[in-house]
């Protein structure tokens, strides 16, 4: 980010745009309801595959939008594009995705539908979010003294 | 699966899609929210404007929804909030140690086919749908 300001105005517009776009594809598709989640999950249940039609819709945009714009030399507001470096499989990577698992099948939450559901200020909802943040602090002290 | 909503899915997992890449496209950033939000516990970033931006967007999207449905936002929620706390714990801690949730993993990563995301996903995936399992079929929790 040579030369320009890190965060301009125009990127924070863009910011509140994706975010409301994102906040709206949640509620369309209920994503912020844990039940509808879990009903996913629970392949012995009475499946509801809902998830499935979500990250299709999703990707059907993203996959050959993501080719398209990471061909451009640089984001439209911002001296180069943000993408993790990495590309090797390591074990914080497994674990982490496990334990984000059992997490997510116990409450039905994960992290955005969590952050939109507490719209409705229920207190499950801002305990698992509190907790959350405190998950993620207690990971990156366990992270930095390794 | 009479539960089966596809059409609001599919209609809703476009505009996540077009959330991620017009926040990829402008600003150059991935739109994994355990990253945005995980962001802002860092002092040093300097980039706290526009997370803080995405997350009032992403509330006001929600507000917006409702609005329009003429109701607010219901969810239903069968844990207890004791079991909720741990659950939000291993959700914090988990996506921070594998650098990513549904959406920077499940979504962004996959759709420039990153093989730490595709693996991450699978395994999460795999790990909730187990979880889930115990805890509703084993009468676990």
């Amino acid at each position: 980010m040579t030369g320009a300001k890190r965060t301009s105005a125009a990127n924070l517009f863009f910011a509140l745009c994706a975010g409301i776009l994102f906040g709206l594809g949640l509620a369309v598709s209920q994503m912020v309801n844990p039940a509808k989640v879990i009903g996913f999950l629970d392949v012995a249940g009475n499946w509801d595959p809902t998830l499935a039609a979500v990250m299709a819709g999703a990707l059907a945009v993203a996959m050959p939008a993501f080719r398209w714009v990471l061909k451009r030399p640089h984001p439209l507001f911002g001296a180069s594009f943000s993408l993790p470096r990495r590309t090797d499989l390591d074990a914080r990577l497994v674990i982490g995705a496990a334990l984000f698992g059992i997490g997510w099948g116990v409450a039905g939450f994960c992290p955005g539908p969590a952050i939109a559901a507490l719209t409705t200020l229920a207190w499950p909802v801002v305990m698992f979010v509190v907790a959350m943040l405190a998950g993620a602090i207690a990971s990156d002290w366990f992270t930095n003294r390794r | 699966m009479d539960n089966f909503t596809p059409y609001s899915g599919f209609v809703g997992g476009i505009l996540i899609g077009i959330a991620s890449t017009l926040l990829l496209f402008a600003n150059g950033r991935v739109a994994g929210i355990s990253g945005i939000v995980g962001g802002l516990l860092s002092p040093r970033d300097g980039e706290a404007g526009w997370r803080v931006t995405f997350i009032v967007g992403l509330l006001l999207g929600v507000f917006a929804y409702a609005f329009a449905q003429g109701r607010p936002l219901t969810v239903t929620i069968d844990t207890s909030w004791q079991t909720m706390a741990i659950a939000g714990f291993l959700v914090g801690f988990g996506t921070r140690l594998g650098g990513g949730c549904t959406s920077g993993h499940g979504i962004c990563g996959i759709a420039r086919l990153s093989a730490r995301s595709i693996v991450a996903t699978a395994i999460f995936m795999l790990s909730a749908i187990i979880t889930v399992f115990i805890v509703r079929h084993l009468g676990g929790a």
